[in-house]
């Protein structure tokens, strides 16, 4: 029951935003899920797995052109693509992974290496003819549902709230695993892991590989929601950057982290914006300087942040009450 | 003598200039407690490394089961049934005592239910019962030990190598701890332990090796061992073993 049931809660309850939200909202909360769920799929690498990548753009951009070029150049179906989008990122996931593990990169050097994949990757997209070069690649608008475009926001909402469902359900059941246990084991002492018989390259790569997959499914979801994409979009630093900060403000490795962090980041961007006015770059200020308090001060993310509160809350009666 | 389990044929470990494990070979008989003891330095860790797979031999050989298991990774040596505790305890730090245990648990089980039925069958052994909630950073030394000493178990091992389990226990915890290995061998786990606690190598060995600057310079039964010059000479200096000799003669 405690395995499933907040999670049953959380997507019910925000499944019955768009009754009472307008477009402006919608549009928020959508680009908000998107972003969620590229951080669940860094979560599950770097918040479970303790890999840190600040190349993520590599999984998303794969995912967001294969997605536009399978349908825009070869004529295959949206669904189509889009399921191939999140093969590719898993497959790009375990080449990256394959490299660096298998010549036992760790900590920053890996963090450092996969930010040079996704810049080789940007650059690559940059000049390739099949990817449009510097023009991008528009999708055509086909406002049907087996072209996967939909009349009204709300079904984008829906379909992106269902990503981000089934990656939370993937991650509770990563973490109740015996590959969860033993990814977790890796992040913490991976030779400690090693003693006990786990094959941290081998886990390692796998976690790599669903962590590619998921990011690539948020980023072929952008695809379909602005129907365009080129190489600054697709494998620009600025998705690395949120995949990484949604959890990290959220709450590294846990299931509700990057949901919880994408949320609560977007909505301080917005804020900021709309407080600062036209001051062009002090959003950006003020959105920096409460991301360095959070991590400050909740170094375990507003998940940990609140955890610790309920602890301490419920510990004070606890102890006056005394051992009797 | 029983089959050996384990045996370690004139293995060295260079590390640059410096000769750290020299042409040294060991014999663990099948359900005995072998114990390795030698100075500071003498490289009994660095054996221990080579044997669980984290340090690749310069030369010679490890044999296990009848295998040649020389330069194999440590996680494959481990699913082969050899587990090993770690001198400086490696706690999972972040996660509690049960997490932690259950981590080697899963070697043979994979369904969380069942390995989560050894990790507290095995919490019990040890003596770890009552703690099993609490997270692993929380633990006493003694606890941290006894954490590594589960870990090491809930990998279901025929061959357990400890390296220094007792250092830094207190007297009263050494004697807690000691029938818990007598009980493992009890149960036909196979041991070789390093380790300085002399009381304890004393009561709970059949045969010690002696590893001094990288040479194995004797093996018997820990009373033959303890008696042998070359092995009071290692511990206490050149000449130590005429003198002692010397004051009782007089």
């Amino acid at each position: 029951m405690k395995t499933w049931t907040p999670i049953a809660v959380v997507v019910v309850l925000l499944a019955a935003v768009p009754v009472l939200a307008s477009n402006v909202v919608l549009n928020f909360l959508v680009v908000a899920l998107m972003i969620a769920l590229a951080g669940q799929g860094w979560n599950i690498l770097g918040g479970y797995g303790g890999q840190y990548s600040f190349g993520h753009a590599a999984f998303f951009g794969t995912g967001a052109y294969v997605t536009a070029i399978l349908q825009a150049r070869y004529g295959v179906n949206a669904w189509v693509a889009f399921a191939m989008g999140i093969a590719a990122g898993a497959l790009v996931g375990a080449v990256i992974g394959g490299l660096t593990f298998r010549s036992g990169l760790r900590g920053s050097y890996f963090a450092l290496v996969t930010l040079a994949f996704a810049e080789v990757l940007r650059i690559l997209a940059s000049v390739a003819p099949i990817t449009g070069a510097g023009v991008g690649t528009l999708v055509k608008l086909d406002l049907r549902v087996g072209a996967m475009q939909f009349h009204s926001r709300a079904v984008f909402y829906w379909l992106i709230l269902a990503l981000v469902a089934a990656a939370l359900i993937i991650t509770r059941l990563i973490e109740r695993s015996r590959f969860g246990v033993w990814l977790v084991a890796v992040r913490e002492n991976e030779d400690a892991a090693l003693a006990l018989g786990v094959d941290a390259t081998a886990v390692k790569l796998a976690a790599m590989a669903i962590s590619g997959a998921i990011t690539a499914a948020a980023g072929g979801f952008y695809v379909q929601y602005f129907l365009f994409i080129d190489s600054g979009l697709a494998y620009g630093t600025w998705i690395s950057i949120d995949a990484l900060l949604t959890p990290i403000i959220g709450g590294v490795g846990t299931v509700f982290g990057p949901l919880l962090g994408a949320l609560v980041a977007r909505a301080l961007g917005e804020a900021a914006q709309w407080l600062t006015g036209d001051a062009p770059g002090l959003d950006l200020v003020a959105y920096g300087a409460v991301l360095v308090l959070v991590i400050a001060f909740m170094p375990r993310g507003l998940i940990g942040g609140l955890a610790d509160m309920r602890r301490w809350l419920t510990r004070r009666p606890a102890v006056e009450a005394g051992h009797g | 003598m029983a089959e050996p389990l384990l045996s370690v044929e004139r293995v060295s470990r260079r590390f640059g200039g410096l000769l750290a494990v020299n042409a040294a070979s060991l014999v663990a008989p099948q359900g005995r407690i072998t114990a390795l003891i030698g100075p500071n330095g003498a490289g009994k860790t660095t054996l221990f490394a080579i044997i669980s797979g984290f340090l690749k031999p310069s030369d010679g050989a490890v044999r296990y089961a009848g295998a040649d298991i020389t330069g194999e990774p440590p996680h494959k040596l481990a699913r082969r049934g050899i587990a090993r505790t770690f001198q400086i305890v490696q706690p999972f730090t972040g996660l509690s005592v049960r997490d932690n245990i259950l981590v080697g648990a899963h070697l043979r089980h994979r369904a969380r239910e069942a390995a989560l039925v050894v990790a507290e069958q095995v919490a019990r052994e040890v003596g770890l019962a009552d703690r099993l909630d609490r997270p692993a950073d929380t633990l006493t030394v003694a606890g941290r030990k006894r954490l590594e000493l589960a870990r090491a178990l809930a990998t279901e091992p025929k061959l357990l190598l400890l390296d220094e389990v007792l250092a830094g226990l207190n007297p009263s915890e050494i004697r807690d701890i000691v029938p818990v290995i007598r009980g493992l061998r009890d149960r036909s786990i196979t041991i070789v332990m390093i380790e300085h606690v002399m009381q304890a190598v004393m009561s709970l060995a059949e045969h010690v090796f002696v590893l001094a600057e990288g040479r194995m310079i004797a093996e018997g039964t820990p009373a033959q061992v303890a008696a042998d010059p070359a092995v009071i000479e290692a511990y206490l200096g050149h000449g130590a073993a005429a003198r002692l000799g010397g004051a009782h003669g007089h």
